[in-house]
C-alpha cells in the first residue's frame, strides 16, 4: 500500500520533473495566463533574447487597464493605450492566443479561462495574478507569480517551486438563505487572519463547500490568497464535469469521458494526513461585510464596528484605531448605520452570471439610493446577462451597466473610487487607496451589495429577500 | 542574480503590520517602466498627503533614516498582489533587507529573484531591533547570511529563511541558466507526460 496522499500531493508529484537537494522542484506548467501587466516579463525575456517554450500553452488577456466605458472610441490615456497596443504586439509576436480588447471572449482572466474551459482538473496553472488562486476551483494547482517567475515559465514553461504545507478547510452544515460563497470566504478569512495560510496550499472541503456551484468555488479560491494561502482547491466532482462539458477548449466527446475519468481520482484518500485543519460550520455563517483595511476585519452584518479601548493587545488597539481612522467610522458604530457613496459590482471575485442574478434578485423593481458601476466578469458574462434581462435591472435601479475588466477592483484603467468616498465592493481588497486614494472599500457578496445600493447604507440583505427567489 | 551574502547597514523601522504590496507601490505606477525609478515612489501614499507633500512623522522622511538599506517591518509585509515591481521599487530606493515576522508568500518569492533578503524574525526580536535603532538611528545592524544572524551592538539575533531561497542568494544562482542545464529532462518529462494526459493539452489549439 501507498502512502495516502491529499490532492496537492498528487497534484505536485504529475507535476515535478526533477528536484533538488534543497528540496526545490521544478515543475511542468500546463497553462500560462498573460496580461498587459505582464510587461516586465518580456521585457527580461527579450532582454536574453528568447522567445516563448510553449506559444500553444500560453494565453492572453486583456483586463487590467482595459477601459470598461466608451470602448468603441479607444483608449483616452495615452500611457494606457499604448500599454495595451504593447501587450497584444507582443501576443502576436510570439503566437499566443489572445483574447484581446476587441474580442467577443474578452473579460477578466480568471472568468475567461475557466469559461473557455482552458482551465481543467489536474492543471498546473500560473499567471502573473494573485488572484490565480481562483482556477483551484476545478482541482487545479494554480498560484500567481511575480514577473521573473512569469518570464521564466514564458522561457522555459517550468518552475522552481518549494512545495506548500497541507491546510484542510472544511466547512459543513447547510448554508442559510442569503448567505453566499462570499460569506463563506470573508467567514474562513476572519477565522484564519490575512496571513493565516502564508506557505499551505489551502483544500476547501466540507457538505457547505460540495453543495457550492462552480461560480461559487471560483470566489471561494480567489479569497484563499486574501487568507495568505497562494492558492486554494477544490476536489473536482460531477458538479466541476458537467460545468465542463462542451466548453470551447475542453476535451471533447470521448476524449471528455477518459479525461472525467482520470480527474475522478483527483481527490484527498480518505486518511491523508495535513499538517493543519481548520473546520466551520457552514449553517452558522451570517451574511458578512468588511469595516476595516485588511479582509480578515470582517463581521457578520448585524455587528457593531470594533472599539479599540475594548483591544487587550496594544499593537491591535493602535492598528484598528488607524484603520477605523482611515475608514471613517466611529469606534463601536452598528454597521448597518454605516452610509455609502457608491457600489461596484465587478472583478475576478464576483462577476460571473451567478453573481449577477443575485444581485438582480434583489434589484429587481428596487431603486438604488447610490451610484455604482457594475462590470461584467467577461464580454461573454455581459451577453449572457443582456439575454436574460439583467443589464435592464441594474439601469432601471440606476446603476451604471459596463465592459468588462477589473475595473474599479484595482483602480488602473481610471475606474476609481473617488478619496473620502465609501464604496460598498464584490471585490477582494479593502486595502488603504485600493480603489483609488483616499477610497473607502467595504468587502461583501454580490446580493450584499445590492442591498446596500437600494439602502444606502450597509444592510443585510436577508429582510429584502423575503418573498423573492434568492 | 544579485547576490546576498552580508550587509552592515543603517535600518529604517516601520513597523505597522499588513503593509500590502498596494502601500508599497500603489497600483498606479505599475504602467511605469523600472527605468522611471520607481524608488521614488516607494510608499507613496503612506510617504505623501493628498497634494503630494511629505509626511514628516513617516520614517522614510526623516533624514537619518533616508539612507537605511535594511528596512525593520511588521506582520505580514508584503501581502497582497504579486505585482514584482513592488521590490523593484523596495530595491531601487536602496533596500537591500527585510525583516519581518513574516511575508507575503508571492512578495518573498519575487523578493529572492532580485537579490533582497527577507529576514524572519519573531514579533518580540523585530520590535526590540526597532526599538535599538530608534534610539540611536545611527547605528548599523549586520545581516549575515551564512550564520543567519542580525548583530545590533552586542546582541546577536537569529533568524528563519527557507533553505531553497538561501541558496539562491547566496550564490547568485540564475534561474532561467539553471533550468536550462535541465533541459534534456524537461524535453523527457513532456514526451511522458503527453502520452500520460493527454487531455492536458488545450482541445483547440
Amino acid at each position: 500500500m501507498s502512502e495516502p496522499r491529499t490532492l496537492i500531493d498528487k497534484l505536485w508529484a504529475a507535476h515535478e520533473i526533477t528536484r533538488r537537494e534543497d528540496g526545490a522542484a521544478l515543475l511542468w506548467v500546463d497553462r500560462h495566463y498573460v496580461h498587459e501587466g505582464s510587461f516586465h516579463a518580456f521585457s527580461q525575456m527579450k532582454a536574453r533574447g528568447r522567445s516563448i517554450a510553449e506559444p500553444g500553452l500560453t494565453f492572453g488577456v486583456a483586463d487590467h487597464y482595459v477601459p470598461t466605458r466608451a470602448r468603441a472610441a479607444g483608449i483616452a490615456d495615452p500611457e494606457i493605450a499604448a500599454m495595451v497596443r504593447n501587450f497584444e504586439a507582443n501576443a502576436t509576436d510570439h503566437h499566443i492566443t489572445l483574447f484581446g480588447l476587441r474580442d467577443p471572449r474578452q473579460g477578466i482572466v480568471h472568468v475567461v479561462g475557466p469559461e473557455q474551459g482552458l482551465t481543467l482538473p489536474g492543471l498546473l496553472i500560473v499567471c502573473g495574478d494573485s488572484h490565480t488562486s481562483t482556477h483551484g476551483a476545478f482541482g487545479a494547482y494554480a498560484f500567481g507569480i511575480g514577473a521573473s517567475e512569469v518570464a521564466h515559465v514564458l522561457m522555459t514553461q517550468t518552475l522552481w517551486q518549494k512545495k506548500p504545507k497541507r491546510m484542510r478547510i472544511t466547512v459543513d452544515g447547510k448554508t442559510a438563505p442569503g448567505v453566499a460563497a462570499k460569506d463563506i470566504a470573508l467567514a474562513v478569512i476572519a477565522r484564519v487572519h490575512a496571513d493565516g495560510a502564508q506557505g499551505h496550499a489551502i483544500e476547501f472541503a466540507g457538505g457547505a463547500i460540495r453543495a457550492l456551484s462552480m461560480e461559487g468555488r471560483l470566489t471561494l479560491c480567489n479569497m484563499s490568497i486574501e487568507a495568505g494561502g497562494r492558492c486554494g482547491m477544490v476536489a473536482p466532482d460531477a458538479t466541476t464535469f458537467a460545468y465542463l462539458k462542451g466548453r470551447p477548449y475542453a476535451p471533447k466527446g470521448a476524449d471528455f469521458d477518459r479525461a472525467v475519468e482520470a480527474w475522478s481520482v483527483l481527490a484527498s484518500d480518505a486518511d491523508a494526513a495535513f499538517d493543519r485543519e481548520v473546520s466551520l460550520d457552514g449553517g452558522a455563517i451570517a451574511p458578512i461585510v468588511t469595516w476595516g483595511t485588511t479582509p480578515d476585519d470582517a463581521l457578520p452584518v448585524d455587528g457593531r464596528a470594533p472599539d479599540p479601548a475594548r483591544e487587550t493587545n496594544e499593537a491591535r488597539q493602535k492598528y484598528v484605531r488607524e484603520a477605523l481612522d482611515y475608514m471613517g467610522i466611529a469606534p463601536g458604530t452598528k454597521l448597518t448605520d454605516i452610509a455609502i457613496d457608491r457600489v461596484f459590482i465587478g472583478s475576478c471575485t464576483n462577476a460571473r452570471i451567478e453573481d449577477l442574478r443575485a444581485a438582480a434578485a434583489v434589484l429587481a423593481g428596487r431603486v438604488s439610493k447610490v451610484p455604482g458601476l457594475v462590470s461584467p466578469g467577461s464580454s461573454l458574462v455581459k451577453k449572457q446577462a443582456e439575454e436574460e434581462g439583467l443589464d435592464r435591472i441594474f439601469r432601471d435601479a440606476g446603476l451604471e451597466w459596463a465592459d468588462s475588466g477589473c475595473s474599479m477592483c484595482v483602480g488602473i484603467n481610471g475606474d476609481i473610487v473617488p478619496a473620502g468616498q465609501r464604496c460598498a465592493s464584490t471585490t477582494n481588497r479593502n486595502f488603504r487607496g485600493r480603489q483609488g486614494p483616499g477610497s473607502r472599500t467595504h468587502l461583501m457578496s454580490p446580493a450584499m451589495v445590492a442591498a446596500a445600493a437600494v439602502s444606502g447604507h450597509l444592510a443585510d440583505v436577508r429582510p429584502l429577500l423575503a418573498g423573492r427567489k434568492p | 542574480m544579485e547576490k546576498f551574502v552580508r550587509l552592515a547597514a543603517k535600518a529604517c523601522p516601520l513597523p505597522q503590520p499588513n503593509l500590502n504590496t498596494d502601500q508599497i507601490l500603489p497600483a498606479r505606477f505599475l504602467k511605469w517602466p523600472r527605468s522611471r525609478g520607481l524608488g521614488q515612489v516607494l510608499f507613496h501614499d503612506l510617504r505623501r498627503d493628498g497634494d503630494g507633500k511629505e509626511r514628516p512623522d513617516f520614517p522614510l522622511n526623516q533624514p537619518v533614516y533616508r539612507n537605511a538599506k535594511i528596512l525593520l517591518a511588521g506582520r505580514n509585509f508584503g501581502g497582497g498582489s504579486s505585482r514584482e515591481a513592488a521590490v523593484y521599487a523596495i530595491h531601487d530606493h536602496g533596500f537591500r533587507c527585510v525583516i519581518a515576522p513574516s511575508f507575503g508568500d508571492i512578495f518573498a518569492q519575487n523578493a529572492v529573484k532580485n537579490g533582497l533578503l527577507t529576514a524572519i524574525v519573531s514579533e518580540t526580536d523585530v520590535a526590540e531591533l526597532a526599538a535599538a535603532v530608534a534610539a540611536d538611528p545611527e547605528r548599523s545592524l549586520t545581516v549575515d547570511l551564512d550564520k543567519q544572524t542580525i548583530t545590533c551592538g552586542n546582541r546577536s539575533y537569529g533568524f528563519a529563511i527557507d533553505p531553497v531561497s538561501r541558496n539562491q542568494l547566496i550564490n547568485g544562482w540564475d534561474d532561467v541558466d539553471l533550468t536550462e542545464s535541465y533541459r534534456a529532462r524537461i524535453q523527457a518529462f513532456r514526451t511522458e507526460d503527453r502520452l500520460l494526459r493527454p487531455w492536458a493539452t488545450p482541445a483547440r489549439t
